[in-house]
């Protein structure tokens, strides 16, 4: 999580794969059983990078505490209802904005990608807006709203939208144009070409911006808590901060960590789900 | 069906400035403090960030800023780029790095904040480490992904045609992934702006993101908003910029994509 840690565990990461790749050659095991079994080396080696760099006086204790003492706090914390509430504050807002988002990302950007004049029309106001950080709007929501959980939701709602938008105009420009006279000929009506034609070819863009917009939610989520003190894990870690409790603080970094984790996987799940006739869902190698 | 330059000029046009006047007129006597009129917005604009020549806010307060966002985003697409491609090539370092690298590139950036300044400080250096890890991981990510994606048939051909390591990666690899590259250097941008804007909020005696502030708490309305327009502004320059170099160094592969559209 640091530069310092991250430099120091590469060497080994490169010496443990040559040493795991020879012994595997030996062996003959399937990729299947060495790259988990890698993948747990690489963990212990960055969790013991952790705890020896301040014991061996690399860096200070109070910067960067040993990983036991991380991990005794975040198991102190477990059984915290603190812990607890603010995870659920997070997800809160994270899902609340996502959905927001998403549901006006979609249905104005089929609506755009579909009617090439509206997009010649909008595709320089989108270039504008798109690209300013939604974190300048922080000091208006602070005034606006305070530490409540509103503030948070503007900034999600506006840095996801985008996301959403952006990659459902794609798709929904995508549509096979003979899939969409043959709809027509057949006098497929219109929510009926929307239904059956549209949205399922829009539907791998729309899942990507999804996908993007996820994750810029929880940054933005953490971020309002963090700077604007709104309820959640962010707010917690400030909190942590300014107690000077390190351990707590890393605890709770690797908490959001992990969530980040979640929602990554909880994503990509639905999106297999949702996608399984789809040629790259059935063609995909186990990779 | 080529449309004249004079339609395509006019679609850019038209829809911002017809929202610009929009916000204008539905402004013009607004008697909201937090929103003040677009007028007056602009009134403030000049005193709040040119006066003073080289003394004025956007000299003082944006180079800094730009500065800081310019290096730690250098710093990131160099170290990115170059440990994607050491993973991306080793599939074994792959297995063996993939769960830290999933945990660590889920932290969401600015909880990294208050982590560097333990070590950094509240310096620029904090900043430029903070923009540096918060960005390095899209570009890393989508490096390892093009790497691995390079076509298996040329790999064995420069391999057959005994071409050296280095020229390998220089002719073959690095190209091949720069596509995806390119991709997650747009991705870290915005985190990058991002964490510029949230590090100078959190600590700061300069930059853009710290004057924002300042205007806020001191209830400086219209220069807080003239402040918005500034970040606004920045990051629309930073994608410009980025997408002037990517069309320059890819135009290769627009051109092959074009071609293959034809064909």
């Amino acid at each position: 999580m640091t530069a310092e840690l991250r430099s120091a565990a590469a060497p080994h990461a490169e010496r443990e794969a040559v040493q795991a790749s020879r012994s595997t050659r030996r062996r003959v095991l399937p990729p299947r059983l060495v790259n988990p079994l890698l993948g747990a080396a690489g963990l212990l080696v960055f969790g013991l990078a952790g705890e020896l760099l301040p014991a061996l006086g690399v860096v200070r204790p109070q910067d960067l505490p040993p990983t036991s003492a991380v991990l005794s706090a975040l198991v102190g914390m477990l059984g915290d209802a603190t812990l607890w509430q603010a995870i659920y504050d997070t997800l809160y807002v994270w899902a609340l904005g996502l959905t927001l988002s998403s549901a006006a990302g979609i249905a104005l950007g089929l609506v755009i990608g579909q009617l090439p004049p509206v997009r010649r029309a909008t595709a320089s106001l989108i270039e504008i807006l798109r690209p300013i950080p939604s974190v300048a709007l922080i000091p208006l929501v602070v005034l606006l709203f305070g530490p409540r959980y509103e503030s948070a939701l503007v900034l999600v709602v506006y840095a996801a939208f985008w996301q959403v938008l952006v990659q459902t105009i794609y798709g929904a420009a995508d549509v096979d144009p003979v899939v969409m006279a043959t709809a027509r000929s057949y006098r497929l009506s219109l929510w009926r070409r929307v239904t059956t034609v549209i949205w399922p070819s829009a539907l791998p863009f729309v899942m990507t911006g999804i996908r993007l917009a996820a994750t810029v939610a929880l940054v933005l989520t953490v971020t309002a808590q963090l700077l604007i003190g709104t309820p959640g894990i962010g707010k917690a870690i400030a909190l942590a901060e300014s107690a000077g409790a390190t351990d707590r603080l890393y605890a709770l970094v690797i908490v959001t960590g992990l969530l980040g984790v979640a929602v990554n996987t909880g994503i990509r799940i639905a999106e297999r789900h949702l996608l399984r006739w789809h040629n790259s869902t059935r063609t995909e190698r186990g990779a | 069906m080529r449309r004249s330059r004079l339609t395509v000029v006019g679609n850019a046009v038209a829809l911002p400035l017809l929202l610009a006047v929009l916000w204008w007129v539905a402004s013009a006597d607004s008697e909201s403090i937090y929103f003040p009129s677009l007028q007056k917005i602009l009134g403030a604009f000049p005193e709040t960030w040119l006066d003073d020549g080289w003394g004025s806010s956007i000299i003082v307060d944006g180079v800094p800023s730009v500065a800081r966002l310019a290096i730690g985003f250098a710093s990131a697409a160099l170290i990115a780029v170059a440990l994607g491609t050491a993973i991306g090539l080793h599939p074994r370092l792959r297995a063996f790095v993939e769960p830290v690298l999933e945990l660590v590139r889920a932290i969401p950036g600015p909880v990294l904040v208050p982590v560097v300044s333990l070590f950094a400080g509240i310096g620029d250096g904090m900043k430029v480490a903070v923009i540096t890890l918060g960005a390095l991981w899209p570009i890393l990510l989508n490096t390892i992904d093009g790497v691995r994606g390079v076509d298996p048939v040329m790999t064995e051909t420069a391999r057959s045609y005994h071409l050296s390591r280095p020229r390998r990666l220089i002719a073959l690899v690095l190209p091949a992934a720069s596509p995806q590259i390119f991709a997650g250097m747009r991705q870290g941008l915005s985190v990058g702006i991002i964490l510029m804007v949230i590090s100078e909020m959190f600590a700061a005696t300069n930059g853009l993101g710290f004057s924002v502030v300042q205007f806020q708490r001191n209830f400086a309305l219209p220069e807080m908003w003239t402040g918005i327009i500034v970040l606004g502004t920045l990051g629309l320059l930073a994608s410009l910029v980025l997408q002037f170099a990517e069309t320059r160094v890819l135009r290769w592969y627009t051109g092959l994509r074009a071609a293959d559209h034809e064909s």
